[in-house]
């Protein structure tokens, strides 16, 4: 195959699915298409084919700005300095009932 | 979701270990975290056949499409059909996230250069090859897939739980046919035997070599790329399947085939491993036919793909100029 022939690839979107009224969307997956609306209708298609989900979001995978996981310094260690964060840093004597 | 790899070399040996200690503590890889290169490569191979395994596969039922008996066998098979043309797209799209695109695994596929499951290069030859095709060749499947759910490569165990998920109603709706043919006349009885006696074989081929003869799986398993063996995924295939089998009164083609009271399992022969070798290396009855037939619809769509961009940038420009007015 050649280059020009890859690089006609349809464009990747990127699908996001809402199971139903009061869940967020969740990512399902991703799937090619030559505009949003062919994105959406595919999406329709292969993704809520047993009626699993009220509303779908597409958006093109080359929009998506994402965070890249070594920037956090979370490879070797897990960034747990602060922890009083979290509820358990702090005692409350148990007269005082659940909290 | 993106294929930016990592700035750290795919081969150095901090980054391994820690990898490994990632993985042993089950905690899943995502796309953009660092990983071996050949985790990266193993994935890449295992997921784009198992990618491409899906879409041929809906080739050897197609076939039956325009001769199914009724028109709700039709619907169903139709429906099972999408399924896997379904599943194929999941499979590419969580094997894209590894860096490979889309038409490269496509071009892999057609020159031969990767490989999808040899059940497919089977012929279908009577109505009752559907039963037998989703009782035992999506029962395999789904003893595979379920094994698969709990890879260690997040993208790969999602689009399995998924596929999980809508596998069973193909295994169900094969075994009914199953059971309306054995329940019927002599002649459907006979066809369904004929359907057992041709695919048994082929499905426990499916699970791949003896553990003792699969060079990647040791790798595989410390990767928790594989997490149950060829061997013992087919054990537990053979045992889940034979009493269904049973049930139908239809017979195992497997004169070995017996209970084994202490191991409360079945003892059975041996798969004809020079036969799946020969598939396997494209000697199949179906193989050409196959390829030529993946080959065809993708050049043959390539109009409907071109005109589809064509519209999209026209529409664009028409867009920018309604604004620029
Ligand atoms: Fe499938
Ligand atoms: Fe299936």
């Amino acid at each position: 195959m050649t280059n020009k022939e890859t690089a006609a690839e349809l464009p990747l979107y990127e699908v996001f699915i809402r199971s139903k009224n009061g869940l967020h969307h969740k990512h399902v997956g991703s799937l090619h298409a030559s505009d949003a609306e062919m994105a959406m209708t595919n999406a329709r298609d292969v993704y809520t084919r047993r009626s699993e989900g009220v509303s779908i979001w597409v958006v093109q995978t080359s929009d998506i700005i994402a965070s890249n996981p070594e920037d956090k310094g979370s490879f070797y260690d897990p960034n747990d300095d602060k922890t009083y964060r979290h509820p358990t840093f702090y005692n409350i004597p148990e007269e005082v009932g659940h909290m | 979701m993106d294929t930016n790899k990592s700035n750290v070399a795919e081969n150095d040996p901090q980054f391994e270990a820690a990898f490994q200690k990632k993985i042993d503590a089950e905690i899943k890889i995502e796309p953009r975290d660092w990983m071996p290169a050949g985790y990266r490569k193993t994935l890449i191979r295992q997921m784009s056949q198992h990618a491409h395994s899906e879409i041929v596969g809906m080739l050897p039922e197609g076939n039956w499409l325009t001769r199914a008996p009724s028109l709700k066998r039709k619907a169903i098979l139709m429906a099972k059909i999408q399924d896997e043309g379904g599943h194929g797209l999941y499979l590419y799209s969580a094997t894209e996230t590894l860096g490979i695109s889309r038409d490269e695994m496509y071009d892999q596929l057609h020159t031969g250069k990767a490989k999808y499951s040899s059940i497919f290069n089977y012929p279908t030859l009577n109505w009752a090859d559907m039963g037998a095709i989703g009782w035992l060749v999506d029962g395999a499947a789904i003893t595979n897939q379920i094994a698969l759910c709990r890879c260690s490569y997040g993208p790969y165990a999602r689009a399995m739980v998924k596929i999980c998920k809508e596998e069973s109603f193909h295994q169900r709706q094969g075994y009914e046919i199953m059971m309306n043919m054995a329940q019927g006349t002599k002649e459907q009885r006979e066809m369904a035997q004929d359907a057992i006696n041709r695919w048994w074989w082929p499905s426990l081929m499916m699970f791949g070599p003896h553990d003792a003869d699969s060079t990647r799986t040791t790798q595989s398993m410390t990767w928790k790329i594989k997490r149950t063996s060829n061997d013992e995924l087919r054990q537990k295939f053979v045992d889940a399947t034979v009493p269904q089998a049973h049930y139908l009164g239809l017979d195992v083609p497997d004169d070995k085939l017996a209970w084994n009271e202490e191991k409360k399992s079945y003892d059975w022969g041996e798969i004809d491993w020079d036969e799946f070798r020969n598939v396997v290396a494209g000697n199949g009855l179906c193989n050409r036919e196959r390829l030529q037939t993946r080959r065809d619809a993708h050049d043959g769509g390539k109009w409907v793909r071109d005109a589809a961009l064509a519209y999209a940038e026209k529409q664009k420009k028409r867009t920018a100029a309604k604004k620029a007015a």
